[in-house]
């Protein structure tokens, strides 16, 4: 295997190598990626950085790689979306009512990665309270994509809610990040960022210490720049949990180990339902390559219905909302996070540490989903997206009767303008039109880099699987990435000496 | 019971009779160590904010984990409610804000309770027996505390509290009088504490009602009620109920019409006063709590826990009636688990059922009621009381030395037997010894002795010093039968 000079042009699986050869000490490996990522303040991925105590860390990994005592990670430096709690580093939701927060404890995901030996190198930006698909509505500000359309020199958004990951992997700023995907927050990042996002099923990952969004839809799950290491790092993630009960207590695969095994005879269901007005040619061209690809390489392409897809905007729209409203009471001023100064009464105080607190849309959410909660309304909009969503659930159920995974574009459209829809929310929604189904259902999506557009923007493909079927999406998902062979770059345009 | 109810527990007003409806909400404590979704404590005065854990607080990313043991609690109170056990219920979210609901949402079950309709029996002074209907039971968290009076500008909160488990049982508006709502919270208490999933301390906050109470015409469709929050005794019920039965009599008879809003009830002034009004109430936005998976259970497992339930004092009043006790008797002593322990304590230590129900009646409660102490309070310890029982039932003492007995062991403790060596408090039934005592109080009183044969009745009073001159220690009834022979009186009836 040939490596690349620079150690940030690794991949998980290359840095294990090389760290087990002792080609490079993960301490070297930590402060090549400190230094890229100190190099790249213009893309602002990062809310904090933490490379002291990667530094610490990496010191560790070296020791226990020279006794032999190497964990699955060991040395792996990681970025984190700062939703996920982190015990004695700051953790902000991107949102200024969270600014100065410093929890006392780890989430499960995290400490599991750390348990496994990964190092952190900071906590990156995110959509305020991942409400987004931007990566704008961050209190810290806008996330920029390393990627730029070719000729152009107009900032680009990197997707969201997960954009600072999603960046933090495009630029080489880290070997792998965690995202949190609640209708489409891992896989549209990635997909308009070039690289790999992949959501587990609900339950798949514990979400205890990551803070909540829309609970009965969030879900943990890496972001890579290969496929191969999104199964080397959800092996390491997932897991059950006795603090979260919603985590379901399954087996944790072999995901890597299922990568090799191809799709000859794999069926792929190809829904028609995802194909919208609307969507740009190009995008329907590299779904259709996605076709081929899989096809030549022995797969069986089953056109499948999933009828009830053009609801699932509309229902999302509603049931995420709603349990943030809830879930988002908890920031009142009077704990902990910021508080209002000056006032003297109670609602005074909650109004205007709240409206301090939160930014333009996690306060549109709120109210949207307290909105859709009130009695009166409950049934006519709560009640009926719930109906909803157990359609769209039976959607999945019986297509995969006929198939095995689905393949779907996961974007309606490459990377936009800085800008170009925060006047506009509905359009914003719309980014998520091919990924909250999958929330919706529970069920695993993939994003794979798939192609470029016209403007040399990177392009992907979703994948969908059966509940804890991940083994399967990724082999497909490994099949897509292998026909596609797509090696594009960002330029390093953001570089400071 | 009949729609117009009870005459007797109607309530005059100055154009006629009104009926009172009562319903209850109670919130009982689950006798728990643990808190109904994180593991912290529940110690009762522990210092403030030592009993909070990251979940209790809310803080971000923190995720509920249901407490298995206080379902189990709750189910079991189910059944000794003779309630339906709902195999599949869901927790819900109640949403508000308030600086002591760290969330801003209280996790309780709304549409899908795990109880169901019950029914508890209420014995009534008069003898009569009501029914009251239960209409469910749930679980759900407990608030924090917030403290107003610490300091002039600032609300102090202590969450100890926050994320304590409790039952809240509601029953059906079945209730007529403040007495009626009284014995029913006091048998609603004995069941939980015969159970052992509610202390019932009232004056810890583990057990509180919130009361609805309306009043209307004999025969009429129910009135508009009113709920007074979190009345904390049975006392306070009862005149929270009259006062606010009265109130509402005086204003629908002056003319006003009752406004449908929450009280509270001040125990300084006995008066009930509005909190808030219907239009003020909040719109709690219940949805299903994510975080939770819906609780259900097997009903092989319900089945194994009504099994295992211990006899309720429904059950206990009926065995205490077949032994031989009056039904009053019965009811006194199953109304208080305490006294239930007490007596059987004493009857297992060699008492006989009837007489030791009798000393408790005759002899002890008498005692402690104006010694103010409840029956675990008290100087005499069960087994101490069984066995001067025991010694009247064998005749080694005279009812009379009970009397005696219970005093000294109430005053200076000790084992009765022992007691009944030492002091010579043995019943004397040699009849040669007595002969001689009553042959020393007739020649003493012979004025006395001509009496008694004009007025049989009298003879009570040669017993009475007969009995003083021997201490106490004769047997009455020897002593009556040789006086009666002696002064030529017809035997006893």
């Amino acid at each position: 295997m040939a490596l690349s000079s620079d150690p940030t042009r690794f991949t998980i699986a290359d840095a294990r190598d090389a760290l087990a050869g002792k080609q490079i000490s993960a301490t070297e490996l930590a402060q090549a990626h400190i230094t890229a990522l100190t190099a790249a303040t213009a893309l602002n991925a990062f809310i904090t950085e933490t490379p002291d105590r990667a530094l610490s860390a990496a010191e560790t990994s070296d020791a226990r790689i020279a006794a032999g005592e190497a964990r699955p990670l060991e040395g792996i430096p990681l970025a984190i979306k700062d939703l996920f709690c982190t015990k004695g580093v700051r953790t902000t939701a991107a949102s200024r009512i969270l600014d100065n927060f410093f929890p006392t404890y780890e989430s499960t995901v995290t400490q599991n990665l750390w348990d496994a030996g990964a190092l952190m190198l900071g906590k990156t930006n995110l959509d305020e309270f991942a409400m987004g698909s931007s990566n704008e509505t961050s209190y810290f500000g806008p996330v920029i994509n390393p990627w730029r359309a070719r000729g152009r020199n107009e900032d680009l958004v990197p997707g969201g809610s997960s954009g600072g990951s999603a960046t933090a992997i495009a630029a080489h700023l880290a070997l792998g990040a965690t995202g949190t995907d609640t209708g489409g927050s891992i896989r549209q990042p990635a997909a308009v960022t070039g690289i790999v996002g992949l959501k587990p099923t609900y339950g798949r990952c514990s979400r205890w210490g990551a803070v909540a969004f829309a609970s009965s839809l969030d879900q943990a799950g890496p972001m890579t720049r290969t496929v191969r290491d999104a199964a080397i790092m959800l092996k390491v993630m997932a897991g059950h949990d006795p603090k979260d009960s919603t985590s379901v207590d399954t087996p944790v695969p072999d995901y890597e180990a299922a990568l090799n095994t191809g799709v000859k005879g794999l069926r792929v269901g190809i829904p028609k339902e995802y194909r919208i007005d609307g969507m740009p040619e190009e995008m329907d061209a590299l779904w259709q390559r996605g076709v081929d690809w899989l096809k030549a390489q022995g797969a069986e392409i089953v056109d499948v219905s999933l009828p009830h897809t053009k609801y699932a905007l509309p229902a999302y729209y509603i049931v995420a909302p709603a349990e943030a409203s809830s879930n988002l009471a908890r920031y009142d001023g009077v704990r902990y996070g910021h508080r209002a100064a000056g006032v003297s009464d109670l609602i005074g105080l909650y109004e205007r540490t709240r409206a301090e607190g939160f930014g333009r849309e996690v306060r549109r959410r709120i109210m949207i989903g307290t909105y859709v909660l009130s009695a009166g309304y409950y049934d006519a909009y709560y009640l009926r997206a719930q109906k909803i969503r157990t359609l769209i659930a039976r959607d999945f159920t019986q297509a995969f009767q006929q198939c095995d995974v689905l393949l779907t574009p996961a974007t309606p459209s490459a990377a936009f303008g800085i800008g170009s829809k925060t006047s506009d929310p509905v359009s914003m929604y719309l980014n998520d039109v091919f990924t909250v189904t999958v929330n919706l259902a529970g069920l695993p999506g993939m994003s794979v880099p798939a192609g470029l557009s016209q403007d040399g923007l990177p392009l992907g493909l979703q994948i969908i699987g059966k509940a804890f079927d991940e083994e399967t999406v990724l082999r497909a998902g490994r099949a897509i990435e292998t026909a596609a062979g797509f090696n594009a770059q960002p330029q390093s345009w953001w570089r400071t000496a | 019971m009949s729609e117009a109810g009870n005459n007797s527990k109607l309530l005059n007003g100055a154009t006629g009779k009104w009926e009172v409806v009562i319903g209850l909400e109670v919130h009982a404590q689950v006798a728990s160590k643990a808190k109904l979704f994180s593991g912290a404590a529940t110690a009762f005065g522990a210092a403030p904010n030592s009993q909070v854990s990251l979940i209790d607080a809310a803080l971000p990313g923190m995720l509920p984990v249901i407490n298995r043991f206080c379902v189990e609690q709750a189910v079991r109170t189910g059944l000794g409610l003779k309630a339906k056990i709902n195999l599949h219920s869901v927790f819900d979210r109640k949403n508000y804000f308030y600086p002591d609901l760290p969330a801003g949402y209280q996790i309780s079950q709304y549409k899908q309770p795990v109880v169901g309709e019950g029914e508890i029996f209420v014995d009534m002074p008069g003898g009569e027996t009501i029914t009251v209907g239960i209409e469910r039971l749930h679980l759900e968290q407990d608030a924090g505390k917030s403290i107003h009076d610490q300091h002039p500008d600032y609300t102090y909160l202590d969450l100890n509290r926050a994320g304590v488990a409790l039952m809240e049982i509601v029953s059906r508006p079945d209730l007529r009088s403040s007495e009626e709502a009284a014995a029913y919270l006091r048998k609603l208490r004995a069941i939980l504490r015969y159970l052992g999933t509610c202390d019932g301390n009232m004056d810890e906050g583990s057990m509180r009602a919130d009361v609805n109470v309306s009043v209307r015409r004999p025969g009429d469709p129910l009135g508009t009620r009113c709920e007074i929050k979190n009345v904390n005794s049975m006392r306070f019920v009862q005149q929270s109920v009259d006062y606010e039965a009265r109130r509402q009599i005086d204003l629908i008879e002056a003319g006003g019409t009752i406004k449908q809003e929450t009280r509270l009830f001040d125990s300084r002034t006995g008066e009930t006063r509005p909190m808030r009004s219907k239009e003020e109430a909040h719109d709690y936005r219940y949805f299903p709590d994510p975080d939770l998976l819906p609780l259900t259970f097997e009903q092989a497992w319900v089945d194994e826990l009504a099994r295992s339930l211990p006899e309720l004092p429904d059950e206990k009043k009926a065995r205490f009636i077949q032994a031989g006790l009056s039904p009053y008797d019965a009811s006194v002593l199953v109304a208080e688990k305490e006294a239930t322990d007490y007596f059987e304590a004493m009857v297992a230590a060699g008492a006989e059922t009837k007489a030791a129900a009798n000393w408790l009646s005759n002899e002890y409660f008498g005692r402690l009621n104006k010694a103010g102490m409840g029956i675990g309070e008290g100087p005499i310890s069960p087994q101490a009381a069984g066995a001067i029982v025991w010694m009247v039932i064998d005749k080694t003492i005279s009812s009379r030395g009970a009397k005696d007995l219970t005093d000294i062991v109430w005053h200076e403790g000790g084992d009765p037997r022992a007691i009944v060596e030492s002091r010579g408090l043995k019943q004397v039934s040699d009849e040669s010894a007595i002969e001689a005592a009553v042959a020393a109080v007739m020649s003493a009183n012979p004025d006395k002795c001509e009496e008694v044969k004009a007025k049989p009745k009298a003879a009570a009073w040669f017993v009475g010093q007969v009995m003083k001159s021997t201490g106490g220690k004769a047997n009455p009834q020897t002593v009556n039968a040789i006086l009666r022979r002696r002064l030529g009186l017809p035997e006893d009836g």
